[in-house]
């Protein structure tokens, strides 16, 4: 498939997704059972996108483990973003260094 | 007018700094995934979203179908159709339909959080320059790293393939520690999700992702629904 059509359809679902509420809905969601789903969501996304595809992402299931250690303990002392990005980056570089 | 314009850029700053080097990673990892340098910016410059990009990246470089691709996306970006119906209540009365049109491509989780810090209503020139400076850095970061991946030493490349995940572990962390409900969904959702990856291999990655985190969030929500009081998603 070209990859040309799968980028037009990521990107037309992902600006509808943020384009119809903003524009069209101006009340509040009352479903309680709804409002719930959409506040864990966020965070079970990016969970099940981390785990397990973090450990493969460096091509090297050791170094992406210092890497995620790293990150781990980063991100609990609330470091920011980008952070934390860079202490998983260099730790798994490190890490390269000694396997 | 332009004054709004210009303190957008400003507040941007911070923002662009971050996603020029969390892109480098996505631009990396997308040329390692079998992308050309311009599909990796187009992706960026089109989407302007990390977590949605790189499921993405995966589903085109495992051959999947569009249907996959949209409902992975829907899923994944929902959040912000939160966002958005949350910054409605903020729009100042000058942003009309087009405005709320072209400003609605801009959002994302920093730049939701951002503009939400504002005191009082936002308007449409404040949002286009925090967005601008902010797909610049995004952007160009992409560039930058769908480049760099062919010219840097591959232990280097290998090792910022890793960026993006960094950037996750550092958002779900934190309300882990404050929500022992977070903690919980962010925990099932794991779970799941290497269940997918180890036991049942059949699930295609967008899939299980969608699956994964739904699951999750509904037992949650089930469990540990918000009051009433709670106003922010």
């Amino acid at each position: 498939m070209s990859i040309v059509i799968y980028i037009a359809v990521m990107a037309g679902v992902t600006y509808l997704i943020r384009m119809l509420p903003l524009t069209l809905f101006r009340k509040k969601i009352n479903n309680r059972f709804l409002r719930s789903f959409l506040k864990y969501i966020p965070y079970t996304v990016l969970s099940a996108m981390t785990f397990p595809a973090i450990f493969y992402s460096t091509g090297n299931v050791i170094t992406a483990a210092a890497g995620t250690a790293a990150a781990l303990v980063t991100a609990f002392f609330g470091l920011p973003l980008i952070a934390v990005a860079l202490a998983a980056a260099g730790a798994a570089l490190i890490m390269g260094f000694f396997i | 007018m332009k004054s709004g314009f210009t303190k957008g850029l400003i507040h941007g700053i911070p923002i662009a700094l971050g996603y020029l080097s969390v892109s480098f990673g996505f631009g990396i990892t997308a040329v390692r995934a079998g992308l050309s340098i311009a599909a990796a910016v187009g992706i960026s410059a089109s989407n302007l979203t990390s977590a949605g990009q790189a499921a993405g990246v995966e589903i085109i470089a495992a051959g999947g179908t569009l249907i996959e691709m949209a409902l992975t996306q829907l899923i994944i970006n929902l959040r912000y159709s939160l966002m958005g119906l949350s910054l409605s209540q903020k729009l100042d009365d000058s942003f009309s339909v087009p405005h709320r049109m072209i400003a609605s491509f801009g959002i994302t989780d920093e730049i939701f959080a951002v503009a939400s810090a504002q005191p009082g209503k936002i308007k449409p020139w404040y949002m286009y320059g925090l967005i601008l400076i902010s797909f610049i850095g995004w952007t160009l970061g992409t560039l930058l790293g769908a480049a760099a991946g062919q010219a840097l030493p591959p232990m280097f490349t290998s090792a910022m393939g890793i960026l993006l995940y960094g950037m996750f572990i550092a958002i779900i962390i934190p309300p882990s520690r404050k929500s022992r409900s977070v903690f919980g969904a962010v925990v099932i959702a794991a779970a799941i999700s290497l269940l997918f990856k180890y036991v049942l291999t059949g699930v295609s990655v967008g899939f299980a992702i969608i699956f994964s985190a739904s699951a999750a969030a509904a037992v949650m929500a089930l469990i540990a629904p918000v009051s009433d009081e709670e106003e922010d998603a």
